[in-house]
């Protein structure tokens, strides 16, 4: 069981020790960029999508662990979605993912699911524009 | 792995000799100090041993130390207790944007209830200009509060000279001297203070005990009522081993404290040189001279500050950060935020304050592992990029 007196559980330290997808991508097909330096929190998430899937994703992140960690697990969540269900995916959901975050951090997921949703409508935009 | 503690300004761990010297009055020595039988008289006589000792250490009489329940009751006994006392004076009191939340928060308490507040600014060092709390003056003022150090960033303020002007003019001083007592020389004539609040717990004492200084002759009420101790200053039974544990400890701490602040201070420039010379796109807040010898408080661009304090956790360091994403508060730290320093760039502090167990392996450990958590962090922000 996790320690009810630490921040963190394990699962989300995990994911802060060892981030997926961490890094940009060349020639990406959707972007989004959303939080403020200023408010301490800002995630880029980066797309590849084929045939209307979500083939790779990856994430550049600035901010506390658990935005981290929620970034890192939006990203493992949304690879081999279809473009349709990735819009789906709910903060709540990588929260879940998470095995849970401190009350305090949930709004982290927030903007994971922000992040992700922006990436999808900017793949979506440049699709309308070719 | 082996734990390296760096947060000594958050709190220290209690000396083996301050336990032993307290152990006594939980158990043979339990006596109620105001009980006249001869338990009541060991306990009486420890806590106005204890007394005289704290007194004789920062150069007051004993009749003019309270004893307290910490650091934050001496703030708000001295702050409310003038205040209420004084009301028919004037309604004014002056203070600084970057005191600890004990004085902050009692300050927008008595806001809510009729006084005015002046709230003086700082400059890019966290030093107050004695010269904007003369002119802050007005015939109402009751009580200046400016405290010694900044627990933060570590800026020892010019306390003498606000002091001065204040006496001048005729108003109660306060400083809370949490961050100094058993670390600097503090003397209450020298430092012209009126009250000064201590804290046992960041000088190798216990927890849950302080005490307030109170100059003869200031008015202030009480904050407890009930059976007179404290010579109706402070009612409830004396926290009689904590009491001692105090006086224990601060007098150790003055036996050592010349020494033991060059030393930390030799660790400290250490650590700030190894984090300036190995570490790019960072920055020293605080002053560089007028410094508590065991602060060092510096911000990194493009990282968050919990990130770094977490990933330092993981190798067995234990800072501290002011900033963002706090638990408690998702707001950077007041007090860099009166530095001037831009809030994306508060997000992203660290505090380092060192104590009597910390070494230079210590410090060799930090700046071991410091710049490579730097790198992985900076490498996953996408803050770094356009700046390269």
């Amino acid at each position: 069981m996790a320690d009810p007196w630490s921040l963190y559980n394990e699962k989300v330290i995990e994911h802060f020790k060892n981030p997926r997808n961490v890094g940009e991508m060349e020639n990406p097909d959707g972007v989004g960029r959303v939080g403020d330096p200023v408010c301490g929190d800002v995630m880029e998430l980066y797309i590849k999508v084929k045939d209307g899937i979500v083939v790779d994703a990856k994430f550049k992140t600035f901010g506390c662990a658990a935005a981290i960690a929620t970034s890192s697990m939006v990203t493992e969540m949304v690879k081999g979605k279809r473009v349709e269900e990735a819009l789906k995916i709910s903060n709540k959901a990588v929260v879940e993912a998470l095995d849970g975050l401190p009350p305090a951090k949930v709004h982290c997921s927030v903007l994971a699911e922000d992040a992700l949703k922006a990436a999808i409508e900017n793949y979506l935009g440049n699709l309308k524009k070719k | 792995m082996r734990r390296i503690y760096l947060d000594h300004a958050a709190t220290t761990p209690t000396r083996p000799e301050v336990v032993e010297a307290m152990l006594p009055y939980f158990t043979d020595a339990f006596g109620n100090p105001s009980s006249i039988y001869s338990y009541g008289q060991e306990a009486r006589k420890a806590v106005e041993e204890a007394r005289t000792k704290v007194a004789e250490l920062i150069g007051a009489r004993s009749e003019e130390i309270v004893f307290t329940s910490g650091g934050t009751e001496a703030d708000n006994y001295a702050l409310k207790g003038v205040a209420y006392a004084n009301e028919r004076k004037g309604n004014h009191i002056i203070t600084t944007s970057i005191e600890h939340r004990a004085v902050l928060e009692v300050c927008r308490f008595l806001e809510g209830r009729g006084f005015k507040i002046t709230y003086l600014p700082v400059d890019k060092y966290g030093l107050v200009a004695p010269g904007d709390v003369k002119r802050a003056i007005i015939g109402k003022t009751i009580l200046i509060s400016v405290m010694h150090a900044n627990n933060e960033v570590g800026t020892i303020e010019p306390v003498e000279e606000i002091g001065k002007i204040a006496r001048e003019a005729g108003v109660y001083f306060h400083t809370d001297a949490v961050q100094t007592v058993g670390h600097i020389p503090v003397n209450v004539d020298e430092l012209r203070v009126d009250l000064l609040a201590i804290s046992a717990h960041k000088f190798y004492g216990p927890k849950g005990v302080g005490a307030l200084y109170v100059r003869k002759g200031t008015r202030l009420v009480s904050l407890m009522h009930g059976g007179g101790q404290e010579k109706k200053c402070r009612a409830g039974t004396e926290n009689v081993p904590a009491i001692v544990g105090l006086s224990e400890a601060l007098e150790l701490a003055g036996q050592e404290m010349g020494k033991e602040a060059e030393r930390l201070a030799y660790l400290r420039d250490k650590l700030i040189k190894g984090l300036m010379e190995n570490i790019d796109h960072i920055r020293l807040n605080g002053h560089s001279k007028r410094r508590l010898p065991n602060n060092v408080n510096v911000n990194f661009d493009f990282v968050e500050g919990e990130s770094l304090l977490l990933s330092l956790d993981l190798e067995g360091v234990c800072a501290s950060t002011g900033s963002a994403c706090g638990l408690a508060s998702p707001e950077p730290s007041h007090v860099l935020l009166a530095l001037g320093v831009p809030p994306e760039q508060a997000h992203g502090s660290l505090r380092f304050t060192l104590g009597r167990e910390n070494t230079e392996a210590d410090v060799e450990r930090v700046l071991d592992v410091l710049p490579g958590i730097v790198a992985r962090l900076r490498a996953m922000s996408p803050l770094s990029k356009s700046q390269k």
